[in-house]
């Protein structure tokens, strides 16, 4: 069997027997995870190895059949899912001790990771748009686990703005179907024309999955929803479910439909990515929770992304594009460990605190040494300080701004720093008081490593070592 | 990776590693902190007296480490960096014997003594920065690494201070990353190199290079407290007396003068700096600080707040020194790194003497303080004498080469603000040994401790000030000496202006 079939197979298969036997599905769960990471990691070794694989299923090829693909981009991001997946999971396997919650939580956390994998595997326009329905399914019914009206009502709506958001992005896909009579996404790409069919598709495609990605000004349902999911959830829910429509808006403009892209459409995605990055960080620094602080940073997470649209634009297929690419790719990946990080860490101040009202932590913070020493490895990524990967990103982003004379991201991204260092340090800070010292560094290694372990890798791990990261993504060592 | 590359590396590593193991030690296992602490501090001494031999003889140092395409980590040493790297090791070894005798009984040690070697990794780092991506990196690390220390105390006070550090150094921090961006998209990657890299690039980017230096120079101006950059030391004072003589004589404010001293000699090299114009608006800002500095310091009451613009003033020496062009001024400013930090850090020690012992914290408070602690009064007239430049301590050897390096270059005007700034450190320094000699003590003082060894405090907290005196007074009487500050200074600049 092929290790692209199983990335996706085997979460569906854990996520079955987990339901099957509810009294297991905790030990099942985490072999499932353990089983799909293998998967995930032997995906990117052959794309190590190999550069794209691709998979028809069935022996059917297209425009008959359908197929799963990978290349550096995609790998990339099944890594990012296997790492936040496996670190979340352990961490979850703690924080529900009930054999009940256990139940509930690991069949559909099984489906969510095998939505992911076949999203990031994804090989045309159909298939994507099914993967899309079931997380954002999977996504809802895991942020009301908690079962307060709060978060019922959340994600009610969560889901059917998500709903929104597919079938606007379906209707795109009919006008795909209509227009050239397939939906794979080679084929697709290599018909498009500059048309208004496709265009007007293309548009339709990228409204349906901004809602997704919770852009700006389309993010107002993100911050309840994640805040009110339990900590291992939110931290799935922003730093892999947002960042997943994302992977596919980047898709569809840098590779796909990358002909059709005029300097407007790509300056206002530009645009909107800046009034993301700017008002999600001033509503974080705003933010009275820490959970809330959370969700809105990463809507402006998603926005310093769309800021590489502008750049990309128009760049002549190169050296110069494949590394702003993998900058790009290099900080939503470091963004997505540091905020899974941010997020579990933040479950285990609430747990500890009761609450998690940012002016009351005081003494919190300062109990749990760790913790608080995640919420500043992951801080410091989300600042995008040094040595973090989103650090090497912000310069290579810098960089092209200056070279291609838009130095007016430059400014949007040196207000995002300040204002994103402000809300970290107003958290931080609350560590620093006259409560007794604690005795030990490491309280509950079960929920805490995991945590500390992803904000480690968002700023030690991508920034010094992400050299393998460029030969995955195909960028040669200069 | 070869013995010579790994050189570098392991002088990071000396206190990193300490530093992170540091933090997972249980709060009431003093032994086992201490020993981490001396292990580190040692190791690395000793590490950066093979470097000092090693640079001496010529032999190259360099590790490298891609980070992205065109974005290389770069660790080097030369001549320069084992100036600073020398001084860091030296005086944190000293620094930490004082800091386990200050904080021996106040809460919270593992947090402290981690982030403190942390910082001091940072500081090497920045020493050893081969390029300006590098150099951006640490630098940043080192912000990152000593706002723990200044909110260390967990006072409203604190916090305060320590987010108004904070919100200085981050700012600068984007306009230094801002700078260098903008500059290595000018000149592509490269490393420092003496004399520059920058003087072949063409006419048309006169403007730009312009404005990337004033970037450049607001970045590392806010750490080194260039007026009207200043404003967050004299707030950052709450902090415990060690990290304040860490902060002034070693690591935030010298990291800053380093800095500019890089930018101006192995960015844009002192001649081409020249010839733009930028040594004079360089100079201006440094004595517009050094004087201001004194002047606010004459104002102050608290002894730690008069010491801190004392330091305002007294590092843009160090500035001063690098807008002069000519290699007389040049070893004047340099050799000043490294004496503003032995004389500094020897008047924090004994400021927190005083503090810890008395409870004195104001200049007010000190009537008769030299017949109560005599040797650490002594100490502190020593550093004292030494900052107003009289001979034969440390100081005065950096005035003096300052003051012929002006007359070299035809600035006479140094010379002025030179004097002027000599009687202002009188004014605000004489009175400060005046009382503390001749005058008679109080029957009581505020808040004296219990505590006491043999002498007149704690062994821990007397000898670090007294090693530190003994350091100025050396450094001035052996300036010409093989291995002095001075001469590796001259070497410097032999090797600057060739």
């Amino acid at each position: 069997m092929s290790s692209l079939a199983l990335a996706v197979t085997l979460p569906l298969l854990g996520a079955l027997l987990a339901t099957l036997w509810p009294g297991r599905a905790q030990p099942l769960g985490l072999a499932a995870s353990l089983l799909t990471a293998l998967a995930s990691a032997w995906v990117i070794a052959e794309v190590w190895q190999a550069g794209a694989l691709r998979l028809e299923l069935g022996g059917w090829s297209a425009p008959l059949g359908i197929a799963l693909v990978a290349d550096g981009f995609s790998a990339a991001f099944l890594g990012l899912s296997a790492l936040v997946a496996l670190g979340s999971g352990l961490y979850a396997s703690t924080y529900f001790s009930t054999r009940e919650m256990q139940a509930r939580f690991w069949p559909l956390w099984l489906l969510l990771w095998a939505a992911l994998n076949a999203l990031f595997l994804a090989g045309d326009f159909f298939n994507l748009y099914v993967t899309l329905e079931l997380l954002g399914l999977t996504a809802a019914a895991l942020g009301a686990l908690g079962a307060t009206p709060e978060a019922l009502r959340a994600n009610l709506r969560y889901l059917l703005i998500g709903l929104l958001g597919s079938l606007t992005y379906l209707l795109g896909v009919t006008l795909i179907y209509i227009a050239h009579g397939t939906l794979d996404l080679a084929l697709v790409g290599a018909a498009i024309t500059a048309g208004p069919v496709d265009a007007t598709a293309l548009a339709l495609m990228t409204l349906g999955l901004a809602l997704k990605a919770a852009l700006f000004p389309l993010h107002g349902w993100l911050a309840p929803a994640h805040a009110n999911a339990p900590a291992p959830v939110s931290a799935a829910l922003s730093a892999l479910v947002v960042k997943a429509a994302f992977y596919l808006i980047a898709r569809l403009w840098l590779d796909v439909f990358a002909p059709l892209i005029t300097p407007w459409a790509a300056s206002l995605m530009g645009l909107l990515g800046a009034g993301a990055v700017l008002w999600g960080s001033w509503r974080a620094l705003r933010a009275e929770q820490l959970k809330v602080l959370a969700a809105y940073s990463t809507v402006a997470q998603i926005g310093a992304l769309c800021l590489f649209l502008p750049l990309l634009q128009g760049l002549p297929a190169g050296a110069a594009r494949e590394q702003l690419v993998a900058a790009l790719v290099l900080m939503a990946l470091t963004h997505g460990l540091a905020k899974s990080g941010l997020f579990l860490a933040a479950g285990l101040v609430q747990r500890a605190a009761g609450h998690d009202r940012i002016a009351e932590l005081g003494g919190t913070a300062q109990r749990l040494p760790a913790t608080t020493f995640t919420l500043g490895l992951a801080g410091a990524a989300l600042i995008g300080l040094p040595p973090s990967g989103a650090f090497i990103g912000k310069w290579l982003l810098i960089e092209a701004a200056l070279e291609r004379g838009q130095w007016w991201w430059v400014v949007v991204l040196a207000l995002g720093t300040l204002l994103s260092a402000a809300y970290v340090f107003r958290v931080l800070s609350r560590a620093f008081n006259q409560d007794p010292t604690p005795g030990r560094f490491v309280s509950e290694a079960r929920t805490e490593l995991p945590a500390l372990l992803l904000a480690l890798l968002a700023t030690a791990g991508l920034g010094l070592a992400s050299a393998p990261l460029w030969r995955l993504l195909g960028v040669a060592p200069s | 990776m070869t013995l010579a590359s790994l050189l570098p590396v392991a002088i990071i590593l000396s206190s990193l590693i300490p530093g992170l193991a540091i933090f997972l030690v249980r709060e009431e296992s003093h032994l086992l902190r201490g020993l981490l602490n001396m292990a580190g501090a040692l190791t690395k001494l000793a590490l950066v007296g093979v470097l000092i031999w090693g640079v001496y003889h010529g032999h190259v140092y360099e590790a490298r480490l891609a980070l992205a395409p065109g974005l290389e980590l770069v660790l080097s040493a030369d001549a320069l960096s084992v100036l600073f790297v020398s001084l860091s090791a030296l005086l944190w070894l000293v620094t930490t014997v004082y800091a386990i005798g200050y904080l021996e009984h106040s809460p919270n040690r593992s947090r402290f003594f981690g982030f403190f070697s942390l910082c001091v990794s940072a500081t090497v780092g920045i020493a050893l920065a081969g390029n300006l991506p590098s150099f951006v990196i640490f630098y940043e690390l080192l912000t990152l690494a000593t706002y723990p220390l200044v909110a260390h105390r967990g006072t409203p006070d604190a916090v305060r201070g320590a987010r108004i550090y904070l919100a200085y150094t981050l700012s600068g921090g984007v306009a230094l990353l801002i700078g260098a961006i903008w500059l290595q998209s000018l000149s592509g990657p490269q490393d420092f190199t003496q004399g520059g890299y920058l003087s072949n690039l063409s006419e048309a980017h006169r403007g730009a290079l312009i404005a990337i230096f004033a970037l450049l120079l607001a970045g590392l101006g806010v750490k080194a407290a260039l007026v009207p950059l200043h404003g967050w030391l004299p707030q950052s004072m709450v902090a415990p007396a060690p990290v304040s003589a860490l902060l002034h004589a070693v690591a935030v404010v010298k990291a800053g003068a380093f800095g500019i001293v890089r930018l101006v000699y192995d960015v844009y090299g002192v001649e081409f700096a020249h010839a733009l114009g930028l040594l004079g608006l360089l100079g201006a800002l440094a004595s517009l600080t050094i004087l201001y500095g004194s002047l606010r310091a004459l104002a102050q009451d608290g002894l730690k707040k008069r010491l801190a613009y004392s330091t305002v003033s007294q590092v843009s020496y160090i500035a001063l020194g690098a807008s002069i062009l000519g290699p007389v001024a040049t070893i004047g400013g340099l050799v000043h790194l490294v004496h503003q930090g032995i004389m500094k850090i020897t008047l924090f020690f004994c400021a927190g003497n005083y503090a810890e012992t008395l409870g004195v914290h104001r200049v007010s408070e000190m009537d008769g303080v030299g017949q109560r602690m005599p040797l650490t009064t002594l100490a502190f007239s020593l550093g004292a004498l030494g900052m107003i430049g009289i001979p034969p301590i440390a100081g005065f050897v950096s005035k003096w080469y300052l003051g012929l390096g002006a007359i070299e270059a035809q600035a006479h005007w140094v010379l002025l603000i030179l004097a002027l700034s000599s009687l202002l450190n009188a004014a605000y320094f004489l009175p400060i040994l005046y009382r503390a000699w001749f005058r008679p003590a109080p029957a009581a003082w505020p808040e004296e401790s219990p505590r006491r060894g043999r002498f007149e405090t704690q062994g821990a907290l007397l000898w670090p000030p007294l090693i530190t005196a003994a350091f100025c007074l050396l450094a001035g009487l052996l300036a010409a000496a093989p291995f002095s500050p001075l001469e590796w200074v001259e070497l410097i600049a032999r090797r600057e202006y060739p």
